[in-house]
């Protein structure tokens, strides 16, 4: 051997020298990636607009009975609203032109009453948003996670078992994924917003808000389902998941304590968005009358009821178009902060 | 090349099937509907429903149904609506799609143009204040409603300031391009900055974070050891190989908004594209009308999305290979 | 010898570089003056771990760490002139002209959407004055001196459609495509399998014979070094541990670090099957103790070593390591009996 010494050899055999530049993060992934989530300026003050707009929402009832004392459900075409000490009527007779017909109310600015103006039934406009708000963050959340549930169970299930399993799954996707998005879900509520689903037990009335969550939900499954699959895909030939496998433990295991905790960083990150995109979907169906369907309203038929008061009464419409644009625009920087966190290196379209 | 082109038609073509048959189950076979009632419209007569009954065999079996549908839409092509009697659907659809066309045409020009620049200029000035800048614009440009954008369009251009600066903006409508092309622009302008705003920004924001991506890239180091300039390692190097990603998401987009995407802006600006077909349709529920439109989009899309793999092959010498 | 001064005969002589990063967690120095001159015709080894500041300083003195929060100081003269500070556009004529790079991992380092002919025409163009069609044929000429056979219609192939051994060939070909005075090659076998890093390494020998041209090369591995160095610099922790002629280092060492890169290296002719490697991890890059660097991990550790130990030696063998000649001497003997019993 020479004249180099041989120095004591610990037990471990290394053909390459590895260092970890910053071994500072001991503490778990998650805990970091919250934490970086929290220090991101943007994200947290959308965070909080969100909140804002969530609470603001659900005191929809307090307002409409404590405050307004209005029925924004109810037509209130005769009724009558004191402003500053003068009574008015909600639809006022037209002065301009023939002085034919009624034109609703506009804004008062008075938060206490017919704060926006009325519609074309006489209904207190702010009122109605805030319900509609309900029905729109509803729709777009419980939408947002049915489809991301139904598309990471799909995905880790094609990824996971691959074969005739991934064969099926893979070939669903493809062709709802080809399928253009509107032109699906306005198939799907063409047939079923007016007659329900019935499946047997199982029967979806035909203005129940459940259709269009659902329908929503299906149509964006493979643009959740397929990067899942494509990382159980890759996860797969990872060393710990080989070992699992091998020392036999069971695939229910292996899918929940191998698998399920290296997707959801990816998962997570596309909640935000998806939820963003619901929004825009479920307003966009309304607007065709596929969507909501009275006596519920959400900001986007609270947008179809403005297209006839356009030029007269523009607040009906711009109102709840800005608080559909508040919202995702809150939702798609907050996705961006939680991509940065959890998964910096996913790709994501900004939306459809 | 000639194989790969010959096999994504063929995987086309089998895409396209299934479309047919997904919408067919979706028309004729949904639990709990009965399509014969749903395809006469409202208050149809029991002989409207017997004839609708056996134009589309509906107590013969599935896959004679399917047919008979098909025959109906392609090969006779005399599909024709119960709301507005014996009105064929075929021959609207193709009277429409000049005007989709046309409107999905200057978006794209104007969607490229400023999506592809504010891409390259937020990802040039990363770290400095003019990118957070444009990418909220881009973030912005994502949140809007297209309809909405489209009525604050119209309010604006055709509210109070339209007897002041936007006095030459027309009245909505289309005027085709074979007889005035300036007045065929200059009815689209809006409705192709409003659709151009959500893919402008859509563009921007994937450009950017591709660039910057690529950037990074190993490859980029090399042309810099090359001792490239600057300028030529951004455009030569890294955008082309971004476009790679922005050619792919091209292809779905404008196959998408052919196929129907583009209806909520033709139905807020009044242009009588297949959209506004589809949307008159969903209106009057007027199911054959509905079903010819999905389906002729639907192919489109199909056919669109297999024309940009064979660009994209074009483009990306690596997928040639793969495939 | 005397790393104070420039050496006026150097290709590249490089004095007390220091390259530090500001961190969220405080400045991170990853290289902490740096001193070494490459001759003509000479290979240069820069041998050390990864994260040991070999790669970021040869990367800095040619302004491709682009990082905002880096600073750089110390001199560097290329063939007599100070390269450190150059504007962007001057650089551009050093980068790619009269100093090549090949890279590590050869599958990423060319652009995949360019036939390699076009990726060197494109290097060609930016130096020199030639017609596209000359330049094409020069490509070729390049591709066959590297070996790639059938170079006239490989050079219209995709990066893609080459193996991992012969795209380092055309990185290679890439990087004498300007006949540069100096190499710097970054770990440049580390990604491809043994058989194909014998052929590159010979590849790059024969080269240097024929162009002439210095080399750096970079590498964690001593084999690399014992193949074709001339002259080796150890690093650790962005120091210098050991300086001197390759025969020197590689038979006899003197710095505890440089025993443990050597012991790491699996040889055929030791008797004794077992591996040896450093205990404990590199020292990370924000922890690095005032005095030795290597003090935490060396058996051989004494108090002298809180202060940092001075670059010292003989003749043109150098090294930063409080132990003294007979300490040495002791623990060699000792540790070869150990070795092969």
């Amino acid at each position: 051997m020479g004249e180099i010494g041989e120095l004591p050899a610990t037990e471990s055999v290394a053909t390459k020298i590895t260092v970890k530049l910053a071994a500072v993060d001991s503490e778990s992934p998650w805990r970091s990636s919250l934490q970086q989530l929290r220090r991101n300026r943007a994200a947290m003050v959308s965070l909080g607009v969100l909140l804002f707009m969530v609470a603001v929402t659900l005191l929809a009832p307090v307002y409409a009975h404590d405050i307004a004392h209005s029925n924004p459900f109810a037509s209130n075409l005769q009724g009558r609203i004191k402003i500053g000490g003068h009574y008015r009527s909600v639809m006022p007779a037209n002065t301009q032109g023939l002085g034919l017909g009624v034109t609703p109310i506009g804004p008062t600015w008075h938060f206490s009453t017919y704060f926006l103006g009325a519609d074309e039934l006489g209904r207190d406009v702010f009122a109605r948003i805030l319900y509609g708000g309900r029905v729109t963050l509803l729709i777009g959340f419980s939408s947002g996670l049915i489809c991301i549930a139904v598309a990471t169970v799909l995905g880790m299930l094609a990824g996971y078992f691959g074969r005739a399993t991934d064969w099926i799954i893979s070939r669903l996707l493809d062709i709802v994924w080809a399928f253009p998005i509107y032109l699906l879900a306005i198939s799907l509520s063409v047939i079923l917003v007016t007659s329900g689903l019935d499946l047997g037990i199982v029967h979806i009335g035909a203005g129940s808000l459940l259709l269009p969550i659902l329908i929503i939900a299906s149509v964006y499954v493979p643009y959740v389902a397929r990067p899942v699959r494509g990382i159980v895909f890759s996860l797969k030939e990872r060393d710990f998941i080989q070992a699992a496998i091998a020392s036999g433990a069971s695939d229910w295991h292996i899918l929940r304590k191998e698998i399920w905790p290296n997707v959801a960083p990816s998962v997570i990150v596309f909640f935000p968005l998806m939820v963003a995109l619901n929004i825009l979907t479920e307003s966009a169906l309304s607007i065709l009358g596929i969507g909501v369907q009275p006596p519920q309203a959400s900001w986007g038929t609270i947008i179809n009821d403005g297209l006839q008061l356009l030029y007269t009464r523009p607040w009906v419409a711009i109102a709840p178009g800005i608080c559909i644009v508040i919202v995702c625009v809150a939702l798609n920087i907050l996705g961006d902060g939680v991509r940065d966190a959890f998964d910096p290196r996913a790709k994501l379209r900004g939306s459809i | 090349m000639l194989r790969f082109t010959i096999k994504r038609l063929a995987s086309a073509v089998l895409v396209m099937f299934t479309i047919s048959v997904l919408v067919f189950l979706i028309f004729f076979a949904t639990p709990g509907v009965n399509p014969a009632a749903r395809i006469a419209g409202r208050s149809a007569s029991p002989q409207v429903l017997a004839n609708v009954a056996k134009e589309f065999g509906l107590n013969r079996p599935l896959p004679i149904r399917y047919g008979l549908m098909m025959y109906h839409l392609f090969i006779k092509q005399d599909l024709s609506s119960y709301v507005n009697i014996g009105d064929r659907i075929i021959p609207q659809i193709t009277a429409a799609a000049p005007i989709t066309l046309s409107l999905i045409f200057g978006a794209v020009v104007i969607w490229l143009l400023v999506g592809v620049s504010a891409g390259v200029i937020a990802a040039k000035n990363k770290g400095k204040f003019i990118d957070p800048l444009v990418m909220f614009f881009g973030i912005a440009a994502i949140s809007i409603p297209v309809y909405w954008l489209g009525q604050m369009v119209l309010l604006v251009t055709q509210g109070g300031l339209h007897r002041t600066i936007f006095a030459w903006a027309p009245n909505g409508g289309y005027v085709s391009l074979t007889q005035s092309p300036w007045q065929w622009a200059l009815h689209l302008l809006f409705p192709w900055l409003t659709l151009a705003s959500l893919y402008a920004g859509i563009y921007a924001r994937v450009l950017r974070g591709e660039l910057i991506n690529n950037m990074n890239e190993d490859y980029i180091r090399t042309a810099r050891a090359k001792g490239l300039s600057e300028r030529r390692i951004l455009y030569r190097h890294a955008l082309r190989c971004s476009m790679i990603s922005i050619v792919s998401l091209f292809g779905l987009d404008v196959g998408v908004l052919v196929g129907g995407a583009a209806l909520l802006t033709e139905v807020v600006f009044g242009l009588p594209g297949v959209g506004f077909l589809t949307y008159q349709g969903l209106q009057n529920l007027d199911l054959p009308l509905i079903m010819g439109c999905v389906m002729y989009g639907a192919f489109f899309v199909v056919l669109a999305s297999a024309v940009v793999d064979v660009l994209y092959a074009y483009i990306d010498p690596r997928i040639r290979v793969v495939a | 010898m005397s790393l104070d001064d420039h050496s006026t005969d150097a290709v590249l002589s490089v004095r007390d570089l220091t390259v530090s990063f500001a961190t969220r967690q405080g400045v991170v120095r990853a290289v902490d003056g740096l001193s070494f001159d490459v001759g003509a015709k000479e290979v240069l080894g820069i041998v050390g771990e990864s994260g040991s500041g070999k790669s970021v300083a040869m990367y800095s003195m040619l302004g491709l760490v682009r990082d905002a929060n880096v600073s750089i100081s110390g001199s560097v003269l290329f063939e007599g002139r100070e390269i450190l500070g150059l504007s962007d556009a001057d650089m551009q004529s050093v980068r790619g002209g009269e100093v090549g790079m090949i890279f590590q991992d050869p599958m990423t380092a060319l652009t995949p959407v360019y036939t390699v002919g076009w990726q060197i025409v494109e290097q060609l163009r930016a130096h020199n004055e030639m017609t596209k069609k000359a330049a094409y044929e020069r490509a070729a000429e390049l591709l066959a001196e590297v070996g790639i056979p059938d170079p006239k219609s490989r050079i219209n192939h995709y990066p893609h459609e080459f193996s991992g051994g012969m795209r380092q060939r055309v990185v290679i070909a890439m990087a004498l495509s300007c006949n540069p005075k100096l190499l710097i090659a970054d770990e440049p076998t580390t990604a491809l399998d043994v058989t194909t890093q014998a052929q590159i390494l010979d590849l790059m020998g024969r080269l240097q014979a024929t162009h002439g041209s210095s080399i750096v090369i970079i590498t964690h591995d001593m084999g690399v070094i014992a193949e074709i160095a001339h002259r080796v610099v150890v690093m650790y922790a962005g120091r210098p541990a050991e300086i001197g002629p390759e025969i020197d280092v590689v038979r006899s060492a003197r710095h505890p670090y440089t025993w443990g890169l050597l012991g790491a290296v699996p040889r055929a002719d030791v008797k004794t099957r077992r591996l040896v490697t450093i205990p404990g991890n590199a020292v990370s890059p924000l922890e690095v103790p005032p005095g030795c660097a290597f003090a935490p991990r060396c058996q051989y550790r004494m108090d002298i070593c809180e202060q940092r130990p001075p670059l010292r030696g003989a003749h043109d063998h150098l090294d930063a390591c409080w132990l003294s000649d007979e300490q040495r001497l002791a623990i060699r003997s000792t540790a070869t009996v150990r070795g092969e019993s």
